[in-house]
């Protein structure tokens, strides 16, 4: 039995990009739904700390330097059309924020104040103390709920379906809570669905980070892209990964190894703890490998920057310090080290959050858009500059929201029957009717993550990759075989952590692949095998088309370049 | 050392579904909160144990759950801070809701209130080119409960909420003074009217258990009592509740001590009868057992009233 509902819009994903997305879309005339696999507000938007970026005119700023920085921090990976408008547009949609409610940081006149972040010549960046993510999150999800948006509060996709022409037609999803699976019909389905931390492990990414928007996006037929380009952020608690706000270095903060040097000074002497996050990253493994860490980590000093303005404007990590490490920031420096963190691949969008081309320049799905993590431009390239991925997210959720209403008129209803749901269910219900086993999902993740990040974090290298590239078909493998304990239907949570796991099993393979293919350094794919930049032979962009049969397709892009011609990057 | 975990179980889908307690022991470590318990007897015991998660870093508010009584987030409350006599650690679903299975509520009820207090804002003029203005104070104070990230924590250990099941509850007054106090918002009348309503703010009992159990320090008493002063200041029609506040601060003034049964006569006024009337069984109780408090002319000013006097004058030309 299977439900079935109609709308021209179904956002995936409630998420900072979901949310603006689905308003941009309402405003723009069409029905709109969002279906989430947690409540909105759960959404891992609310783990952005620092801040947002943009360069307001009236402050003296400009969106051509933000863009500069944005494109040198991407290592000139990232395509500038996308960026220009990144830059050009911050500005109104920090302000509509503003508008909405976001309750911004004031100076001293009463208007929007500003702190320094990485990577960038000016501080720029918004913010709400050090909570801006959630801040904003609560936000949007007071404007879905003055809109009177529906809402699939705790449901999970399992496909992206087309109709017979190829063009999206919606999705399949079942309720958590009850077990019931639906086909949401659509004309056109918005994934705004996260990233893929949890493939690593650690990850300052929250438990639902699993990348299952990209890989249904993906198994529908339309490419994902520079999926090898992960973000390892300077600065994570130990254990469980959690993140440290790069706003601490924004204000002040040091970072020394174990004798109390403030090593950046060997790696960029200029920016210094704000250099961009790759570099750091890759300054702090050097320091620990290399015996001046302490435990594997080395330190962030915040001690110089007084309590007062700890508590005022680094007031959540002060309280995470304190729970999760038993330390005071005011009085010790405390021990972090790189984790991983952002995924700047994803879905291949255009600048208007399309996952086709019109111009026919690359094949993908029509009907489908994506944006926030989930997607990628390329804005954020090789490495994302921190605080822009909040403008992302709102930026380009607009853009995609309104470019997707116009759509949606544009097209007629799919036509596609109702049993197309029958598939997923019938997948479900094999999985639960595996015999009991050994092998658990939980175990089978663990060792995806930890290999993961043994092979393709901060330094990379052929033959790491290579033993990664072998170890996926038996993770494969056994996830085929492995058994779940629960077999019942209400919030069969094992059910949906095996799930995610097939999911985090084909971002897996485009990661290790296209690190493999791109045989550079460049960002934060820094292969120890090739150290070098190559722009004469990699200025251009890796996409993957899923493969059922094996290994996925690859096909290139060239990196679109406006007005800033590549050069050597140094902080 | 191992430790005994007490879950409280429910499986809707058993034959007889009813909850009941399971014991698990783990070893734990030093740095393990009780949420990496579960999540440990969730991955190598019992696979079938729900519940919600997701940040472990006390964030997102999934893990609302009460904890040896008192609801917290899991992901917070380290294993080794707890006692209990006996050295376990007892796992319970948040109170005031619906439990779906083990330790997931159904929150729908806690959504259907936030939303009616039109929880978004509602500014008075048209929008201005640039931002708002706004003092830094302005908004630094509204952190505190933005801060809130709607765990639930609050609500399940509201005692008025436990009786009093149409109080609209913590987290929503807390939300709806956000707006109230934030300075680019134009409707504080209208939401202050609206919760100057049987279920509104003066349904709270002051138990403070809201602020014992935030997570998050948000405060949603004081808060709450921040709208009542506002709700005064603003001229709302008196109402029970608000009598009964001013009733109290002028017997206080007064006799320097409660005179209870005039603050009741005072407090639903005279004229209504019924009211008086249904109290009357209560009355002839407390007379038989010699409880009756004492009241009007038999009730004097305490000694020393007018240095409580004094006080009031000074609160009073307060800025």
């Amino acid at each position: 039995m299977t439900t079935a509902y109609t709308f021209d819009i179904l956002v995936l994903g409630a998420g900072l990009a979901g949310m603006r997305a689905a308003l941009a879309a309402h405003e723009g005339g069409a029905k709109v739904a969002i279906l989430t696999k947690v409540h909105p507000v759960r959404s891992h938007s609310n783990a952005a700390q620092g801040g947002i970026n943009a360069a307001l005119t009236d402050r003296g700023d400009t969106w051509e330097d933000h863009a500069f920085d944005t494109v040198k921090g991407s290592d000139f990976l990232g395509d500038q059309d996308a960026i220009e408008i990144l830059a050009e547009e911050a500005g109104q949609d920090i302000l509509a924020l503003e508008h909405m409610g976001v309750i911004f940081n004031r100076n001293d006149e009463g208007r929007l104040g500003t702190r320094r972040f990485g990577g960038q010549k000016r501080a720029r960046t918004f913010f709400v103390s050090d909570f801006t993510g959630q801040a904003i999150l609560h936000v949007l999800y007071e404007q879905i709920l003055k809109a009177n948006l529906p809402v699939f509060e705790e449901w999970f996709a399992t496909s992206v379906v087309r109709d017979d022409d190829g063009r999206c037609a919606g999705v399949v999803a079942f309720e958590i809570r009850s077990g019931q699976f639906a086909f949401v019909k659509a004309k056109v389905v918005i994934i705004a669905a996260g990233g893929l931390g949890r493939v690593f492990e650690p990850s300052t990414n929250a438990m639902i980070c699993t990348g299952d928007g990209m890989a249904i996006a993906y198994r529908a037929g339309t490419p994902l892209m520079d999926m090898e380009m992960v973000q390892y952020h300077p600065t994570t608690l130990k254990g469980k990964g959690l993140l440290i706000t790069e706003a601490a270095r924004g204000e002040g903060a040091y970072l020394i190894n174990k004798d109390g040097e403030r090593f950046m000074e060997q790696y960029a002497p200029n920016m210094m703890e704000l250099a961009s996050r790759d570099v750091i990253s890759r300054a702090e493994q050097i320091e620990i490998n290399e015996g001046r860490g302490i435990n594997g980590c080395v330190l962030l000093d915040c001690r110089h920057l007084g309590k007062r303005l700890i508590q005022e404007r680094l007031g959540q990590i002060f309280e995470e310090a304190k729970t999760f490490a038993n330390i005071d920031l005011t009085e010790e420096p405390i021990p972090i080290r790189p984790g991983m963190h952002y995924s700047m691949g994803g879905i291949k969008t255009d600048v208007d959050g399309r996952c086709w081309d019109p111009q026919g320049g690359w094949k993908g799905v029509p009907g489908l858009f994506a944006a926030g993590e989930t997607a990628c431009l390329s804005l954020h390239g090789g490495n994302r500059l921190g605080a822009n991925s909040l403008l992302d997210t709102v930026v380009f959720g607009r853009r995609t929201g309104s470019c997707a209403a116009a759509y949606a008129q544009s097209v007629e209803e799919p036509r596609v029957n109702n049993s197309v749901s029958d598939k997923d269910h019938n997948m479900v219900q094999e999985f639960l009717k595996r015999k009991a086993h050994t092998d658990t999902v939980a175990a089978i993740r663990l060792d995806l993550g930890v290999t993961m990040n043994k092979h393709l974090g901060v330094f990379r290298d052929e033959e790491g990759m290579e033993e990664v590239q072998g170890l996926l078909p038996v993770f494969r493998d056994r996830w085929n075989r492995v058994a779940i304990q629960d077999k019942g239907r209400v919030f069969n949570t094992s059910l949906v952590q095996a799930l995610e796991l097939g999911m985090m099993l084909d971002c897996a393979q485009t990661i290790v692949r296209g690190a493999m293919i791109r045989t550079e350094s460049r960002g934060a794919h820094f292969r120890t095998d090739c150290i070098q930049r190559d722009d004469e032979n990699w200025l251009k962009h890796i996409l993957m088309y899923h493969n059922p049969e094996g290994s996925p397709r690859v096909d290139y892009l060239p990196v679109r370049i406006t007005q800033w011609k590549p050069q050597v990057r140094v902080y | 050392m191992p430790t005994t975990f007490r879950i409280k179980r429910f499986n809707p889908e058993s034959e007889s579904p009813q909850p009941y307690f399971q014991e698990y022991e783990l070893e734990t470590e030093q740095s393990d909160t009780v949420l990496d318990a579960l999540i440990k007897i969730r991955e190598s015991v019992d696979e079938s144990l729900a519940l919600r998660c997701s940040c472990r870093g006390a964030i997102c508010g999934s893990c609302g759950m009460r904890i040896n009584g008192h609801a917290t987030l899991a992901c917070k409350t380290k294993v080794v801070s707890l006692e209990s006599p006996d050295g376990t650690v007892q796992v319970e679903p948040m109170n005031n809701m619906p439990v779906i299975k083990d330790l997931v509520t159904d929150m729908g009820g806690f959504w259907d209130k936030i939303r009616q207090v039109q929880p978004w804002l509602q500014p008075a003029g048209p929008k201005p080119d640039a931002e708002y203005i706004a003092s830094p104070e302005s908004m630094k104070h509204l952190t505190g409960v933005m801060g809130c990230i709607m765990c639930g924590a609050c609500v399940s250990d509201c005692a008025a909420l436990e009786v009093d099941h149409q109080f609209i509850g913590p987290a929503a007054l807390a939300k709806a003074y956000r707006f109230v106090a934030d300075p680019r918002d134009g409707a504080s009348d209208s939401r202050l009217l609206a919760l100057n309503t049987p279920g509104g703010m003066w349904d709270c009992t002051r138990c403070m258990e809201c602020i014992e159990v935030c997570p998050k320090e948000v405060g949603a008493m004081d808060r709450i009592m921040d709208l009542r002063a506002k709700g005064i200041d603003h001229g709302i029609p008196s109402t029970c509740g608000s009598r009964h506040a001013e009733v109290f601060a002028d017997l206080i003034e007064h006799k320097g001590r409660l005179d209870e049964p005039l603050l009741a006569m005072r407090t639903f006024g005279l004229k209504n009868i019924g009211q008086m009337l249904s109290f009357l069984p209560m009355t002839l109780r407390a007379l038989v057992r010699g409880k009756l408090p004492r009241s009007g002319p038999l009730h004097r000013a305490i000694p020393g009233i007018d240095r409580i006097r004094r006080l009031f004058r000074h609160t009073r030309n307060l800025p």
